[in-house]
């Protein structure tokens, strides 16, 4: 069993709902994203999503377009975020790790040598934001190998034979984008989640996580109700920014705190 | 050459092209792809094309033999395929009629366009006002200072400019953000993207459109001269105006083409936009082809005099033609294209785009070595008037 599968099992197993944060690597210094890692585990994390900055992020809204930003000025390539997962591994082995992103630094790297060198760091998934299932047969079959999970996105415009055909390539967990638009710009609506998720039921046995639009406690009870993990991006990624490089570690903990309390409750 | 038939039914040109975009844009372009395969195989729809490209373009453009200039050199005779005629100055408007009507038989209500140097932008506003439908036109900050005129011309026509302030400010990054726009607003909104660039199906339909330059010049060119040219060349930014003339010629083996990107400074520069000469295969916007990109697959900035030849990748049927070796890919620099423009002016009458400008350069460097009887096609794909401010900076005149 994949690291992934074996959290949810135990979360399921606990009758709790899974937290999931994303910052991008080398955001806003390379030296803060380690300690923001063990942070986010330490306030109650599940999973930790690890943006690869790209400097054509298209799926992504102004905030983490800016992160992204402020990586590649401190000259973060995949390379050296595979490196941050190195070092993170020294001291926690078991939370699981996704690498989320573009394509086009993988192919840059090479498929098969990123799908090795990101197995030997100790990555469990990735997402690959403009990756399809079917435009990625060699990547996802690499990933299956190395016991990396493919994790791919739906939307509310994936219609039912388009959600089958995904949820056949997926493993890991399905990423449900819960809005029309890019990443933390507007809000997420639980109501018209709540709508969608029998089709996606229907469709897979996955676990099935939550994101773009999910800002702060209130709106990550909701979502828990009716997912399995709630997956919180942009609104992280804003609090990195305002607070700095000596702060941040602090505020994201104080931000993920009342969240992580909110899925318990 | 066998019977060319590509992109396959899910846009792939060989290894390049295809659908690489967020789950969120899929099913748009699902209902894209239907509406654009229907409307094709329309009679109606494509009459009503046809139409709009006789009354409203000025189509069919002329081929123009420019014999004095041709004679001065002393070798192939250079003819010129007069896109810069068209309404709007440019090829852009055969594709962005096509796409408008396509719209409209959508029922979308609200067109978004990205634009580099403005023209595809003053194109799209230019059908959005012609159909009476919104439009919001997307353009990098630096492109915004450096073509102000057509910020003005967008404007007047009633499109909204909106300015880009992410990554470098130009091109690509108002293509991020027409895409974030699509996404966000993918039920009444039209994208009309004005390259053969993009996911499937926008680099075949926008191939499609501008094939009407090249169906053209078969009927021309026996008209002229009794046979079809030697070469047929084109500039190649994202490559529109190439494949819109190359299209028809790809079977015809006796047709060299020639596509003529931007060499910026010098391909040894660095400051350049030759994705096929010197970049790499890679996945953005939608698409595999050739980019200008780092060791770590981030995008580079690219560089050219021409404004709608900045951009780091190019359209996936040019790279498969590339790899095929059915056309030829070279580069022209900054300095040389200058001087063929102004050379156009001088012996011609004829005031070129920068990039047209380009084709023009390659064109004139391999004539004088061709014997007389030669035939070059050069697809003059747009006017210059546009560039006055640009030259004249060049050439430290105060306009």
């Amino acid at each position: 069993m994949s690291r992934i599968a074996g959290r949810f099992a135990d979360l399921k197993a606990a009758g709790r709902k899974a937290l999931i944060p994303y910052i991008t690597a080398g955001d806003p210094l390379k030296a803060s994203t380690v300690p923001l890692l063990h942070g986010m585990v330490e306030a109650g994390s599940d999973i930790l999503e690890i943006g690869v900055p790209f400097s054509d992020p298209m799926a992504d809204g102004p905030a983490i377009q800016r992160s992204s930003e402020r990586a590649l000025k401190n000259g973060i390539g995949l390379s050296d975020v595979l490196k941050l997962v190195v070092e993170f591994r020294k001291r926690d082995s078991k939370t699981p790790i996704v690498l989320m992103g573009y394509a086009n630094p993988i192919e840059a790297m090479g498929v098969g040598r990123f799908v090795a060198a990101a197995g030997a760091a100790g990555v469990d998934g990735a997402i690959v934001v403009d990756y399809p299932p079917e435009e990625c047969g060699p990547f996802s079959d690499l990933c299956a190998k190395a016991n990396i999970d493919c994790i791919f996105l739906l939307a509310p415009t994936s219609t039912d034979a388009r959600i089958r055909e995904v949820a056949r390539a997926g493993t890991g967990y399905l990423y449900y984008v819960s809005l029309k638009g890019v990443t933390g710009v507007k809000s997420a609506d639980a109501a018209e989640i709540a709508a969608q998720m029998p089709r996606l039921r229907a469709a897979s046995k996955l676990p099935i996580g939550v994101g773009f639009g999910i800002k702060d406690a209130e709106s990550a009870r909701a979502i828990s109700k009716i997912a399995d993990a709630v997956i919180i991006g942009s609104r992280i990624v804003q609090e990195i920014e305002s607070a700095g490089p000596e702060h941040a570690v602090a505020r994201v903990k104080a931000l993920l705190g009342p969240i992580r309390k909110a899925l318990d409750s | 050459m066998q019977m060319y038939d590509l992109p396959d039914p899910r846009g792939h040109f060989g290894p390049y092209g295809g659908v690489f975009v967020a789950e969120t844009l899929r099913h748009a372009l699902d209902e894209l792809r239907e509406a654009y395969d229907r409307c094709r195989r329309d009679p109606a729809f494509m009459a009503e094309f046809h139409y709009e490209l006789k009354h409203y373009v000025g189509r069919p453009s002329p081929v123009y033999h420019a014999k004095r200039w041709s004679a001065m050199l002393g070798g192939a005779q250079i003819y010129l395929k007069r896109e810069d005629l068209n309404h709007t100055g440019a090829h852009k408007i055969n594709n962005t009629i096509g796409q408008a009507l396509l719209a409209r038989h959508m029922g979308k209500k609200r067109i978004i366009a990205e634009t580099g140097a403005g023209m595809h932008g003053v194109a799209s506003a230019t059908v959005a006002a012609r159909f009476g439908m919104k439009c919001v036109v997307y353009m990098g900050s630096e492109d915004i200072h450096r073509q102000a005129q057509n910020v003005y011309r967008m404007r007047l026509l009633g499109a909204e400019v909106v300015a880009v302030e992410s990554g470098s400010k130009t091109l690509k990054d108002a293509l991020n953000e027409a895409m974030r726009d699509w996404v966000t607003n993918v039920e009444d909104t039209y994208y009309i993207i004005g390259t053969v660039a993009g996911p499937h199906p926008y680099p075949m339909m926008v191939r499609d459109f501008q094939s009407v330059i090249g169906e053209e010049c078969k009927v021309q060119m026996p008209e002229m001269i009794g046979r079809q040219p030697d070469a047929v060349i084109a500039c190649v930014g994202g490559g529109s105006n190439a494949m819109g003339i190359f299209y028809p010629y790809i079977g015809d083996a006796s047709v060299r083409l020639i596509g003529v990107e931007a060499a910026g400074e010098g391909l040894a520069s660095g400051k350049h936009a030759a994705s096929l000469s010197a970049g790499t295969p890679g996945v953005l916007h939608g698409n595999r082809t050739y980019l200008l990109q780092d060791a770590n697959g981030q995008i580079t900035e690219t560089h050219s005099v021409s404004a709608g030849l900045d951009y780091p990748g190019v359209g996936p049927e040019h790279a498969w033609l590339k790899d095929q070796k059915r056309a030829e890919y070279v580069a022209i620099t900054d300095d040389e294209a200058l001087k063929a423009f102004s050379d156009l002016c001088h012996y011609e009458g004829i005031i070129p785009a920068l990039e047209s400008a380009h084709a023009v350069a390659y064109a004139v460097k391999i004539a004088p070595s061709m014997a007389k009887d030669k035939a070059l096609l050069v697809n003059l794909s747009g006017r210059g008037d546009k560039d006055m401010q640009t030259v004249a900076d060049r050439m430290g005149i105060k306009l």
